[in-house]
C-alpha cells in the first residue's frame, strides 16, 4: 500500500537529506498531516466541522511545558498528559457543542478557541501573553535536544502511531457508527447506535491526539504562547489540509499536508525574503485553484488516474 | 456609562451592517464567505484612495465603493462559487478563505502594511447629545448603516424580487420549479451583500484605520452575529450585531478592555446553549 | 406474555390529539397490520412505539420492559427494529456497510458484522448490489435496504412503515415472499400498510385506526366487511 512505501521513504529520508531545513519541512508536514487526520475523526467521518481544534493543540502544549517548568516532569510523561488534559477539555466542551448542528457547531468551536485565547493571555501562571519557554537542554530524559534530528524521529514515530490509530478506529465499530451518524443520525439511532456517546468519543479521541501533538509542538518549537497556539489561522490550516487532501478519508489529510506544507514553505523561502508577501499570495491562489479543480480533494487524483 | 452605551450602539450598527450583508449571502446562497472581511477592506481602500487622490469625501465615495464591491461580489460568484456549486460545502468555504487571503496579500503588496487614516473629512468632529460626546463620523456611519439595513429589509421582505430571494433560500429546487432563475438570484445576492459591505467600508474610513488585515477585525464578529441571530434570519443578524457592539462597549467600560472580545464569545455560547439555532434561526 | 403490549397510549401535540387510548398486544410469531385512512395517527403511533417520540400517556412494553419514552437506540438494543416510510439510507456508504451498521449492534467485530450483513442481503435479494453506493439504489432497492438494515440488528419485533409503498405488482409479490421468509425465521412483524394486497396476504390480525383511535381489531377477512371500517374509509352513506 501507499502507506507502507511512505513509511519506508520517510525512514530513509533524514539519511538521504541531512540538511535540517528539509527535515524541518517534513516534520511540519507530518505534524499537519497528523493534526488533519485527528481532526478528520470529527470533521470528516462524523461530519462536524470544527474550526477551533487549535484549542486542543494549545492545551496539550501548555500542559507539557507547565509540567516541565514547574514540576520538572519529563515530556515523556508530559506529552501524553497533554493529550489527556485535551481530552478532558473536550469532555467539558463537547456536551454543549455537540448538540449543535453544522454551521452553529463550527461557530461555537471558534468561540471556544477565542475564549481560551483570552484566558491564556490573562493567566500569569502560564506566562500570560509571552507564554512559556522550554528550557534549553540536550537531554534524552527531557526530550530536548540541540540537534533537530531526534525531533524528526519523534515526529516520525508519532505520525506512524497517529496513522495507525485513526486507521484502526475507522475500520472498527466507531468508524461505521460515525459515518452512520453523519449520514442520518435518527436512522442510526433506530439501528441501535448510541449517537451521543459516539459523537463524544470522536471528539475526545480527536482532542487527545491533537493534544499529544500539541505537546510535541511545544518541545519542538521550544516555547508556547497564546497567539501561536490558540490561533484561528492554525485551526484553519488544519481544516485546509484535511479538506484539500480529501475529507473523510484516511489518507487524505496526509496527502494534503504533503502538498500544502512544502508548497507554503517553498514559496516562503523563494519569495518571502523580500517581505512583500508574494508567497502568501501564491499560497492563496493555490488554495483557490486546488478547490476549483479538485473539489473532492487531492485523493481524487488517484481515482481519476485509475478511471483513465 | 451612557456614553459607553451609545458608542456601543453605533459600533453595533456598523457590525450589524457587515453582518446583514454576510447573512444575505450565507442565508440565500448557503456559502460562508470567508472573504467578506476582505471585501470590506477593499471598500475601505477604494474610499481611501478616492479621497487621497481625488479629494472625494467618503460620504460621496460610498456609492462608488458599493458599485465596485458589487462587481467584486459578482466576479467572486461567477468565477469561484458557481463552478463549485456541486462540490462539498467545505471546499467552497475554503475557496473563499483562499480568495480572502489573495485579496489581503494583493493589498499588502500594492498598498504596504501601513496603517492609514484620513485626516479631515466632511464627517470629522464630534457631536454633543444631552451631555455625552460622540464622534460625528461614528454617528453618521451608524445612521447610514441603519438606513441601508432598512432599505435591504424592504428589498428582501416587501418586494417581489425579495420574495424570490426568500424562496430560493427556503427551497432551491421548488424555487426553480416555479420559474425563479436561481443562478441569477445567487449572483444578485452576492452583488447586493457585497455592495452593502462596500457602503459600510467607505464610511468606516472616516474614523477607522485602513490596513490590509482590517477585515479580520470585523469578519469574525460578523460571523458571530449571523450565527447568534440564527441562520436564515436577517433581523437576527441585525439585532445580534447591535448586541455585540453594546456588549463590547459595556465590557470595556465595566471590566477590562482585554475581556471585550471574550465576553462576546461567552455570550454567544450562552445563547447557543439555550437556543441551539440562534435567536431567530430557521435552520 | 405478549411480545409487545401497548396500553392506553395517547399522544397529543398541543391541542391536537393524534392518538387516543390505543391498546393492543402482539404475541410472538404474530403478523399484525395497522391500517387506516390518512391522518389516522399510524405514523405517530409508530414513532411512539419505536422511541422517536414519547407518548403523552399510556405505556408500551416490550416483553417485560417498559419502553415508552426511552431512547431509540435503547429500544433497538432490546430487540425492536423499524424501517422508515421514506427510506433513510446512509447514502455515502456502500449497501454492505449500511447493513453492517445494523449488524454491529450484536456483532462487535466488523468482519463478523459484514458476514452477517451478507447473509441478510442474500435474504432480501440485494447480495449482488452489496458494493454499490446506497444512494444509487432505486426505490425498490432502498426499501429492501431499509429492511436488511433493520433485520441485521437481530430483532425480535420488526416494525415496518409502509414498506410496500411505491412498488409495482411484481416487486410487491416479491416483498411479500421476503417478509414471509423473515417471519418464518422467528421475527414478529407489525406493519403499517396502505397496500391492502400485502395486508390480506400476510396479516394474522388487522388493527384499524381512525382519528387516532382503534376502531376494529380482527382477522383480515372480517375487517374488510366491518361497517365501521368501511365508513372510515369511504364515508357514511348519505
Amino acid at each position: 500500500m501507499i502507506a507502507a512505501i511512505a513509511v519506508v521513504a520517510l525512514a530513509i529520508f533524514p539519511f538521504a537529506f541531512p540538511d535540517p531545513f528539509y527535515q524541518q519541512i517534513v516534520v511540519t508536514a507530518l505534524m499537519y498531516g497528523a493534526l488533519g487526520a485527528a481532526w478528520n475523526l470529527v470533521g470528516g467521518f462524523l461530519g462536524r466541522v470544527s474550526f477551533g481544534h487549535a484549542v486542543f493543540l494549545g492545551v496539550g502544549g501548555y500542559a507539557t511545558l507547565l509540567l516541565l517548568r514547574h514540576a520538572n516532569v519529563t515530556p515523556w510523561i508530559g506529552i501524553p498528559a497533554g493529550g489527556i488534559v485535551a481530552a478532558a477539555i473536550a469532555l467539558v466542551v463537547g456536551r454543549p457543542t455537540l448538540r449543535l448542528t453544522g454551521h452553529y457547531f463550527a461557530m461555537a468551536t471558534i468561540a471556544v478557541l477565542a475564549v481560551a485565547h483570552v484566558l491564556m493571555v490573562n493567566w500569569s501562571f502560564a506566562g500570560g501573553a509571552t507564554g512559556i519557554e522550554a528550557p534549553i537542554a540536550d537531554s534524552f530524559r527531557l526530550l530536548l535536544f540541540r540537534s533537530r534530528v531526534p525531533y524528526y524521529w519523534i515526529a516520525f514515530a508519532l505520525a506512524v502511531a497517529t496513522f495507525a490509530a485513526t486507521l484502526a478506529l475507522v475500520r472498527a465499530k466507531p468508524g461505521y457508527y460515525w459515518r452512520a451518524i453523519n449520514g442520518d443520525e435518527a436512522a442510526a439511532r433506530a439501528l441501535g447506535v448510541p449517537a451521543e456517546r459516539y459523537k463524544m468519543l470522536a471528539f475526545v479521541l480527536s482532542a487527545a491526539l491533537t493534544g499529544i501533538w500539541g505537546g510535541f509542538y511545544a518541545i519542538y518549537v521550544g516555547f508556547i504562547d497564546p497567539d501561536s497556539a490558540f490561533s484561528l489561522t492554525l485551526s484553519i490550516q488544519i481544516v485546509l489540509v484535511a479538506i484539500l487532501g480529501g475529507v473523510g478519508t484516511i489518507v487524505g489529510p496526509w496527502l494534503g499536508a504533503a502538498l500544502l506544507i512544502p508548497l507554503a514553505e517553498g514559496m516562503r523561502v523563494a519569495m518571502g525574503g523580500s517581505g512583500k508577501g508574494f508567497d502568501l499570495l501564491l499560497y492563496g491562489v493555490a488554495i483557490v485553484l486546488v478547490s476549483l479543480f479538485l473539489p473532492r480533494g487531492l485523493i481524487t487524483l488517484r481515482w481519476r488516474r485509475a478511471a483513465a | 456609562m451612557l456614553e459607553a452605551l451609545s458608542t456601543g450602539l453605533f459600533n453595533g450598527l456598523v457590525y450589524a451592517a457587515v453582518a446583514v450583508g454576510l447573512a444575505l449571502i450565507w442565508g440565500i446562497t448557503d456559502v460562508i464567505n470567508f472573504a467578506h472581511g476582505d471585501f470590506l477592506m477593499l471598500a475601505m481602500y477604494v474610499a481611501y484612495w478616492l479621497f487621497t487622490l481625488g479629494h472625494v469625501d467618503p460620504t460621496l465615495s460610498a456609492p462608488i465603493a458599493a458599485c465596485a464591491l458589487a462587481l467584486v461580489g459578482f466576479l467572486a460568484y461567477a468565477l469561484i462559487i458557481r463552478p463549485l456549486s456541486r462540490a462539498p460545502a467545505m471546499i467552497v468555504i475554503l475557496a473563499t478563505f483562499g480568495l480572502g487571503l489573495v485579496l489581503r496579500q494583493l493589498a499588502f503588496i500594492a498598498f504596504s502594511p501601513d496603517y492609514r487614516n484620513l485626516p479631515d473629512t466632511w464627517l470629522s468632529g464630534s457631536i454633543r447629545l444631552g451631555g455625552i460626546s460622540l464622534g460625528r463620523p461614528q454617528v453618521a456611519t451608524g445612521l447610514v448603516a441603519l438606513a441601508m439595513i432598512i432599505v435591504l429589509f424592504v428589498l428582501v421582505y416587501r418586494t417581489r424580487w425579495g420574495h424570490a430571494l426568500q424562496a430560493v433560500a427556503e427551497d432551491r429546487q421548488a424555487a426553480s420549479l416555479v420559474g425563479i432563475a436561481c443562478d441569477r438570484v445567487n449572483a444578485q445576492v452576492w452583488m447586493l451583500g457585497s455592495a452593502a459591505v462596500g457602503v459600510t467600508g467607505a464610511l468606516l474610513t472616516s474614523f477607522f484605520y485602513v490596513f490590509p488585515s482590517v477585515g479580520a477585525v470585523f469578519v469574525l464578529l460578523a460571523f458571530v452575529a449571523v450565527a447568534m441571530g440564527g441562520f436564515g434570519s436577517l433581523p437576527g443578524a441585525f439585532l445580534s450585531g447591535i448586541l455585540i457592539g453594546v456588549v463590547e462597549s459595556l465590557t470595556g467600560y465595566w471590566f477590562e478592555p482585554a475581556y471585550k472580545t471574550a465576553s462576546i464569545f461567552v455570550i454567544f455560547l450562552l445563547v447557543l446553549w439555550y437556543r441551539p439555532r440562534g435567536l431567530f434561526g430557521r435552520w | 406474555m405478549p411480545l409487545l403490549e401497548v396500553a392506553k397510549l395517547s399522544k397529543r401535540f398541543g391541542g391536537l390529539v393524534a392518538n387516543r387510548n390505543v391498546s393492543f398486544s402482539v404475541d410472538e410469531g404474530d403478523i399484525v397490520a395497522i391500517i387506516g385512512p390518512n391522518g389516522a395517527g399510524k405514523s405517530t403511533l409508530f414513532n411512539c412505539i419505536a422511541g422517536h417520540d414519547a407518548p403523552t400517556s399510556g405505556s408500551v412494553r416490550l416483553r417485560d420492559a417498559e419502553i415508552a419514552g426511552r431512547a431509540p437506540e435503547a429500544i433497538a438494543a432490546l430487540g425492536l427494529a423499524r424501517t422508515w416510510q421514506i427510506p433513510r439510507s446512509f447514502g455515502a456508504m456502500s449497501v454492505l456497510d449500511n447493513v453492517a451498521v445494523g449488524a454491529l449492534l450484536h456483532h462487535r467485530d466488523p468482519t463478523r458484522a459484514k458476514d452477517e450483513s451478507r447473509r441478510v442481503l442474500e435474504a432480501v435479494g440485494l447480495r449482488d448490489r452489496a458494493m454499490a453506493r446506497a444512494g444509487e439504489l432505486n426505490v425498490a432497492g432502498q426499501k429492501r435496504l431499509e429492511l436488511a438494515r433493520a433485520l441485521a440488528t437481530s430483532p425480535a419485533l420488526l416494525l415496518l412503515d409502509e414498506v410496500a409503498g411505491g412498488l409495482n405488482p411484481t416487486e410487491t409479490i416479491a416483498l411479500v415472499e421476503i417478509l414471509r421468509a423473515i417471519h418464518a425465521r422467528g421475527v414478529t412483524l407489525v406493519i403499517v400498510e396502505h397496500v391492502l394486497e400485502v395486508v390480506m396476504r400476510l396479516a394474522h390480525r388487522v388493527l384499524v385506526l381512525d382519528f387516532g383511535q382503534v376502531i376494529a381489531a380482527k382477522a383480515p377477512a372480517e375487517v374488510v366487511r366491518d361497517p365501521a371500517v368501511i365508513e372510515a374509509y369511504l364515508g357514511r352513506r348519505p
